[in-house]
């Protein structure tokens, strides 16, 4: 019975479920201060995506310590979403280069007030 | 120390200190070529976690794919020169405050809850190979498959719409 069965990941018996939430809580933040700090358009929507894949780690975390495929499921459909969105967002970015000659959002201020 | 632990850790900071070199680089380049090593050791831990199938979606779509666009697209706007940042440093330490502030609340937050652990009895460790996920993906969530494909359309249109040139307008 029990060679049937293959062993649990070391790495689950090893490292709590906090560690995980920690690290993705980390890169999460770190996705906050990229785009609240940098001008350049580009970084910011590669902020984006770091806080895009924190939510990843977090859910392929949970995933595996609770056994359950719902959650990476998830995973796979935020990818998917995520590279339409980077599509989209990515032609946005040129045609704001092309109409103001700059990739500076500070300078996109007309809907400001 | 087992090497699996330390490996956790090894990665756990590669991550941590590529993620910040993406905000903190100067060029844009670099940042990108750090992401795309946070992506990797992103798939590290994906690995680590038994979850293969998308350690390789991962790899494949992000690092691949995605990252490639990003490239493309800075190398098409020319930004070699390194322009200076408008932001003044009142605001850069307004928003690392505030960014802190959201992550001590809720590492506070973590450290009060309880989430759990695995169940050593009922555990399934063969829930991330491409097997299990597909029973679920064309099980379960069928529907939202298909609504994906839909998405990707009108994403590859409103993208081709929006980066055509109009008629006067200049190329780049």
């Amino acid at each position: 019975m029990m060679q049937q069965t293959p062993p649990i990941p070391e790495i689950i018996q090893a490292i709590p479920l906090q560690s995980y939430l920690i690290l993705s809580t980390a890169l999460f933040v770190i996705g906050i201060i990229g785009v609240l700090t940098r001008r350049n358009a580009i970084v910011i929507f590669m902020s984006i995506e770091l806080m895009l894949n924190a939510a990843n780690l977090l859910l392929i975390a949970f995933s595996s310590y609770k056994s359950d495929a719902s959650g990476q499921v998830f995973v796979f459909f935020i990818m998917a979403v995520a590279a339409a969105e980077v599509a989209v967002g990515l032609a946005i970015i040129v045609m704001i280069y092309r109409n103001t000659r700059t990739i500076d959002v500070g300078f996109l201020n007309k809907l400001k007030w | 120390m087992s090497p699996t632990l330390s490996l956790f850790y090894f990665l756990s900071f590669l991550t941590v200190l590529s993620a910040l070199m993406v905000v903190f680089a100067r060029s844009p380049i670099h940042s990108v070529l750090y992401l795309i090593l946070t992506f990797f050791c992103l798939s590290g831990h994906y690995i680590l976690l038994n979850a293969q199938f998308l350690a390789a979606v991962n790899i494949i779509v992000y690092a691949g794919a995605i990252m490639v666009l990003f490239l493309f697209v800075i190398m098409f706007l020319n930004m070699k020169k390194e322009d200076e940042e408008s932001k003044t440093n009142l605001t850069k330490v307004a928003a690392v405050i505030v960014a802190g502030t959201l992550g001590v609340i809720l590492v506070g937050a973590f450290r009060k809850s309880q989430v759990g652990t695995y169940n050593p009895y009922a555990h399934d460790s063969q829930v991330g190979m491409v097997e299990s996920l597909g029973h679920m993906l064309f099980r379960e969530y069928l529907l939202p498959f298909e609504l994906i494909s839909i998405l990707f359309l009108v994403a590859m249109t409103g993208a081709i719409m929006l980066g055509k040139r109009e008629v006067g307008e200049r190329h780049f």
